[in-house]
């Protein structure tokens, strides 16, 4: 199956890493940064290409772009991995709906557009026969989607719950296990490369809240937007009130919450004994889906990094493969 | 409540039937043999809900089968919460904070655990509320959540609504 690669971030290159070092069936056509890009129906060479990145900074042809690898390359998959706009969705937007215009099935990790535009870009899809899958979006390397629509099917799914962002969990870690100030642990967290320059999306909450507008539309389907939660973030929390709850045998957790018959949509840090499912240590993520059969099923798994978020897109790539592309 | 009766078969049956009669939700029985107890004499501890104005009946249909009740402890309100308030607690009258549950009747302010690091600084506190239901846990959130609004101090709840 041939795939076109649009982003050489981290996400990008741990991609292209997996998909070279793998014997996976896939051939990369096309892979296009935000300078430069390049197509070979044949197969592009990635290791050459991965290279060029790292010491020109740049992966391919200059007066080539992604939109030009989005129109004209000959794939069967395109793989949409770049930076997340939240605000507008744009451009990755734009070139999924060409790509999916073309015919063509999209894989992406970018959460911009499935929580903007999840219904347009469904119906689209749906119009021309093809798929969009974007496992990436939330939980990172968590089979979450995969789990809703295929391991779950038949349950009616009456409430989410989760722990979404690594950055804002690693830090209430640190406060709890540590006696941190808040600032002490954000600076920490940046120190060993958790959190961004500017962490508001991360402690604000708005990260988490933007991958419970994807869980939520993806289960219930009723097209919630970012504007329908309700968010606190964890920039206001002492260490003292960590220091309440685990007297308690409790702890502070930022948790993601949807319950459509309480009509509960919310972001907020909560407490919760120590000893419950949802309490996971440092960056990790966790998810709960509470089901009419099944009962409450949780997940447990990283939620950031190059090669985690590699294995959420490959498994979206191989299930289009095994059961969508054509001729393989 | 503490019952006296006597240790003979089907006595305990005949106790803890009226309960279910009068829609009671029996939630302990402690059946200890007390050796100071006198010859045939039994004593046992039941733990209950019950609508406060069905404990007569109660009283008199477990009476009637010739059971004693010796002793009657009853605590209204049975739903407890622990929640965490942040910001300028004290400034903002902590005491009307507190009023504004207490005020409602059907729930209270139990225990209140008050950091404060520094003047300008914002406290952190641990405050446990219990009322009388559910129903009513939700309704003293509500009004907590309010205040806590009203007054710019960050309220954190529990994950599960009631516990």
């Amino acid at each position: 199956m041939k795939i076109a690669i649009l982003g050489m971030g981290s996400v990008g290159r741990g991609l292209l890493e997996m998909i070279d070092g793998k014997e996976l069936g896939l051939m990369v056509t096309g892979i296009a940064d935000s300078k430069s890009a390049l197509m070979d129906s044949d197969g592009i060479h990635i290791e050459e290409v991965l290279m060029a990145k790292r010491e020109r900074g740049y992966c391919g042809d200059k007066s080539l772009s992604a939109a030009d690898v989005v129109e004209r390359c000959d794939y069967d998959v395109l793989v949409e991995v770049t930076p997340t706009d939240a605000d507008s969705g744009e451009p990755a937007t734009g070139f999924m709906k060409t790509a999916i215009g073309r015919g063509k099935h999209v894989v992406t990790s970018n959460k911009g557009p499935i929580a903007l535009h999840f219904s347009t870009l469904q119906s689209l899809a749906r119009k021309h026969g093809v798929v969009i899958r974007y496992e990436a979006t939330v939980g990172g390397a968590i089979p979450v989607m995969h789990t809703l629509e295929h391991g779950l099917a038949g349950n009616r799914v009456l409430a989410v719950y989760g722990i979404l962002n690594g950055t804002s969990n690693f830090i209430l870690t640190r406060m709890a296990a540590e006696g941190l100030t808040y600032e002490q642990a954000l600076l920490e967290a940046r120190e060993m490369g958790y959190a961004e320059a500017d962490p508001t999306y991360d402690v604000k909450g708005i990260d988490a809240a933007i991958k419970l507008v994807i869980l939520s539309n993806t289960i219930w389907k009723r097209n919630v937007k970012l504007s329908d939660v309700t968010i606190t973030g964890i920039d206001m929390l002492t260490n003292d009130a960590l220091r309440l709850a685990e007297e308690q045998h409790c702890t502070i957790r930022l948790i993601a919450e949807a319950i459509p018959e309480k009509g509960i949509l919310r972001v907020a840090p909560r407490i919760l004994p120590r000893t419950h499912p949802l309490v996971v240590e440092n960056t990790l993520n966790a998810i709960t889906i509470d089901t009419d059969m099944a009962g409450e099923i949780t997940l447990i798994g990283k939620g950031a990094g190059s090669r985690e978020t590699a294995s959420a897109c490959i498994g979206d790539l191989l299930f289009i493969k095994d059961s969508h592309a054509r001729g393989n | 409540m503490k019952l006296e009766m006597k240790d003979s078969p089907g006595q305990l049956v005949a106790a803890l039937k009226p309960i279910s009669e009068v829609g009671g939700n029996i939630i302990a029985v402690i059946h200890q043999r007390d050796e100071k107890a006198e010859g045939d004499v039994l004593g046992v501890q039941i733990v209950l809900e019950l609508q406060e104005q069905r404990l007569g009946e109660l009283l008199s249909l477990i009476k009637s089968q010739g059971v004693n009740v010796l002793r009657l402890g009853k605590e209204r309100l049975l739903y407890k919460q622990t929640m965490i308030m942040i910001g300028h607690i004290m400034h903002t009258d902590l005491g009307d904070t507190v009023d504004r549950i207490d005020c409602t009747g059907f729930a209270e302010v139990t225990e209140l655990t008050m950091v404060m690091p520094a003047i300008n600084e914002p406290s952190s506190a641990r405050l446990v509320i219990k009322a009388v239901n559910k129903a009513d846990m939700e309704q003293a959130l509500g009004i907590l959540r309010g205040v806590a609004k009203e007054k710019n101090l960050l309220v954190i709840e529990p994950l599960e609504a009631t516990g």
